[in-house]
């Protein structure tokens, strides 16, 4: 292509007003060794902007993992949830047993003492009912 | 896994998304420069993409749908990044050894167009991946930065003599 008209496509390009075909052609000249000294800048951008276009992505896509992850991490805290509540009211349930059976021994014992307490005042009432008619009897003998 | 036979299944999804994959990729590297994180983004991306599935067949042009949620996302990561980022930007301003280092590293043409293309504006530099390295006619363009076309060609315009100016500068420095 005849250089004036490749300057003036460079006019166009720098306002910004040449069409993609247009900027191919300028592309195709400055991608070529011998494009003109005077015009060397061109030849770097354009150079740089068509291996630009040659990066690819190194990394594979994957689609699922994210939300997969998210599922069974809801699904493990609920099941963390519902092991720790009911274990926790287990806890509660034999807590209570503990108690109840804690306060029936507590009874028994308490009730154990008591029947004894009284026998021994039993027996000591015995006593002193010994010791009336022992004195009416001594008195009436004097 | 619940399975919805209104929405297509994961082949007819991937027909339609994997061709601009490598575009998607490129995007996010030219605004979030290191290649993990742009191919985190696109990743990302696909998996939006496909959980907006049921979408996907009412869009005239889906890869400008996708290209723009790319933009958009990578925005916003650098939004966040900047953030937290932001003091350790200013301690290194001033590290003469390392500036040098740099300079040293762009010392080769493609380097230095890519350093030039990154100190553009955020809307130009997208403006320029999406025409001169993508080649994506005005109106596409339009769909994925959600701006007119004549604001487009101002933009690509300005963009376009900025690289051209600081390269001749470039040159005459005889750094090129």
């Amino acid at each position: 292509m005849e250089l004036f008209k490749i300057e003036k496509l460079i006019e166009k390009y720098l306002n910004a007003e040449t069409t993609l075909q247009e900027e191919k052609v300028l592309k195709k000249f400055f991608l070529q060794d011998d494009s003109p000294i005077h015009l060397k800048e061109y030849k770097y951008l354009f150079n740089y902007f068509s291996n630009s276009k040659l990066e690819r992505v190194s990394k594979s896509i994957t689609l699922s993992k994210k939300q997969y992850n998210l599922r069974w991490l809801s699904i493990a805290a609920a099941l963390i949830l519902m092991i720790s509540i009911y274990t926790i009211h287990q806890n509660n349930v034999r807590e209570k047993e503990e108690a109840r059976l804690a306060f029936m021994e507590t009874q028994k014992a308490l009730n154990l003492i008591s029947y004894n307490l009284n026998k021994g005042t039993k027996a000591v009432a015995q006593l002193k009912t010994f010791e009336n008619t022992q004195n009416r009897i001594f008195i009436t003998n004097k | 896994m619940i399975f919805d036979s209104n929405k297509m299944n994961q082949s007819e999804f991937l027909k339609i998304v994997l061709p601009f994959k490598d575009k998607v990729y490129r995007l996010a590297k030219r605004l979030l420069v290191s290649r993990d994180e742009a191919e985190d983004a696109t990743q990302e991306l696909y998996f939006k993409l496909w959980k907006n599935r049921s979408k996907i067949e009412t869009y005239d042009n889906v890869e400008a749908y996708a290209m723009r949620m790319t933009k958009n996302y990578c925005l916003d990561q650098l939004k966040s990044k900047r953030a937290s980022n932001l003091t350790l930007i200013h301690s290194n301003y001033k590290d003469e050894s390392a500036s040098l280092q740099k300079k040293i590293e762009y010392n080769d043409s493609a380097n230095i167009i890519k350093k030039m293309i990154d100190d553009l504006p955020e809307k130009q530099k997208m403006i320029v991946q999406l025409r001169d390295i993508e080649n994506y006619e005005y109106q596409e363009i339009g769909k994925i930065m959600n701006m007119e076309p004549t604001a487009i060609r101002v933009a690509l315009s300005r963009a376009r003599k900025t690289l051209r100016d600081n390269f001749i500068k470039k040159q005459n420095y005889g750094i090129v």
